[in-house]
């Protein structure tokens, strides 16, 4: 192989006049990891919603839970991105659509709330088959003593599902951290997109991509010890995973 | 509201929609699907081979995979590519590599590391007799997983194999960032030429929305049918 490798280029000065190359990928961590906890909170704020939705008896609310969850899954993830950025300022009233369009950091909003409601279609199914997965007699003793469906769901059905919940959802916050690089089609200049800008000034292709791949497997094992232990502190006695 | 969109932009650039942008896309797609069915196929034999090491391999593969951003991976494998073919055609520089055949083997690759994990639970949900009982007919190991083994674990797996390829046919749009003209790129370019971003970009999330959730249905149905032969 006649490439020229090149390691010390991180501590080089890089052209943007803000550090050396690290200091660039860096940064582009610290906007991925800010961008994909923005993005969590709005995917589990909606899944949970949705999820519990469709578990209801009302047909209205599992309907809309349905359609909520195909409209969002049936569409790739760009596209949706496409269709917030370009296509939403546009439909809006004008005054709004401006508004939207001269909004400093609009790639940061638009990744998170994209990229949020991607992943709360999937959230959605997960929580789904959370509560589906508990024993049909939780729900009807629940009735039995009385609560109301709110009541229900509130002190029975959910702090058991979320708990059981924990490790499909870790692989679901995996995603979302992985999905905020979608968001280089429309500006945001993440970890993947800083590797790529360091790829184009400075010639060194494999080095860059290799740190952003390091980078990327640390926040992978980082997040799957912090949930391990969460799943630890959570897990229901008397389960599998309990003590 | 779209009394100042021109939607005849869609019809007039229809033919190279479709002809170009779509048949690349599904090409795409269908000859990923098969590839990186075979390799998944490959990696889930190597884990559950017994030997120590391959299965180490595999296993540090699909997870190397499975833990970065399939952007990354695209780019990763657009440099690469050409330095891979290079070294397995022993050239003095590094190969030229045509758009389709780079991402047609990201695809494969990535997709493989997600295919195999399909694969190796469709294998284990095969009960030990199987493999027991072609043994004691004598058939060997490559004729067990053949005719024994594997058209079972596929049989089974059959409706989460699609519904990653559905996941596939989606995440193919991503070769955008190569400027590749797929669909996604086809529409984004007619966009961008006739400044008609909201009736493109509209138009091609509709396109999409119609074959995944006809996909999926019948993925759902295909679901109903083999629950009740069983």
């Amino acid at each position: 192989m006649n490439y020229h490798w090149n390691w010390h280029i991180f501590w080089e000065p890089a052209p943007n006049g803000t550090g050396n190359y690290l200091d660039m990928l860096l940064s582009g961590l610290v906007l991925t990891i800010e961008t994909a906890i923005c993005a969590w909170i709005i995917a589990l704020a909606f899944g949970s919603v949705i999820g519990v939705m469709r578990t209801l008896p009302s047909k209205i609310a599992s309907w809309t839970g349905f359609a909520y969850v195909e409209f969002f899954r049936n569409m790739p993830l760009l596209v949706q991105l496409f269709v917030w950025f370009f296509v939403l300022p546009e439909l809006l009233p004008r005054g709004m659509g401006l508004w939207l369009k001269q909004m400093p950091n609009a790639p940061f909003y638009t990744a998170a709330i994209g990229v949020g409601l991607f992943m709360s279609a999937r959230v959605a199914e997960q929580t789904r088959a959370g509560i589906n997965s508990l024993p049909r007699g939780q729900r009807l003793a629940a009735t039995a003593l009385g609560l109301t469906s709110a009541q229900t769901y509130r002190y029975v059905l959910l702090p058991m599902a979320f708990r059981i919940m924990v490790p499909p959802l870790t692989s679901e916050f995996l995603s979302t951290i992985k999905n905020t690089s979608v968001a280089i089609t429309i500006g945001l200049i993440e970890l993947t997109g800083q590797a790529r800008a360091m790829q184009e000034f400075s010639f060194q292709v494999f080095e860059a991509f290799t740190a952003a791949t390091m980078l990327y497997l640390m926040i992978n094992i980082v997040v799957v010890i912090a949930m391990r232990f969460l799943e630890r502190a959570v897990a229901v006695p008397g389960y599998i995973s309990g003590k | 509201m779209f009394s100042n969109f021109d939607f005849d932009v869609i019809r007039r650039s229809l033919g190279y929609l479709f002809l170009d942008g779509m048949t690349f896309t599904l090409t795409l797609t269908a000859l990923a699907v098969v590839g990186a069915l075979i390799f998944g196929t490959l990696i889930a034999l190597m884990r559950l081979s017994g030997f120590r090491l391959l299965g180490w391999i595999a296993g540090l593969y699909v997870d190397l995979m499975r833990s970065l951003p399939l952007v990354l991976v695209i780019f990763w494998f657009y440099f690469l590519v050409p330095y891979i073919g290079q070294w397995l055609t022993g050239a003095s520089r590094p190969v030229h590599v045509g758009a389709f055949t780079s991402s047609l083997v990201t695809f494969i690759m990535f997709e493989a590391a997600y295919f195999s994990e399909i694969m190796r639970a469709g294998i284990q949900s095969i009960s030990k007799g199987q493999p027991a009982a072609a043994q004691a007919l004598g058939l060997t190991y490559s004729q067990t997983m053949r005719y024994v083994v594997l058209p079972q674990a596929f049989r089974n797996m059959l409706p989460v194999l699609l519904t990653q390829s559905i996941v596939l046919f989606q995440d193919t749009s991503l070769v955008y960032v190569l400027s590749i003209p797929d669909f996604l790129g086809a529409a984004s370019k007619v966009a961008q030429r006739d400044g008609r971003l909201v009736e493109m970009y509209l138009f091609a999330a509709a396109v999409y929305f119609i074959i995944s959730c006809v996909a999926s249905f019948g993925v759902r149905r295909l679901q109903a049918r083999i629950a009740f032969v069983h």
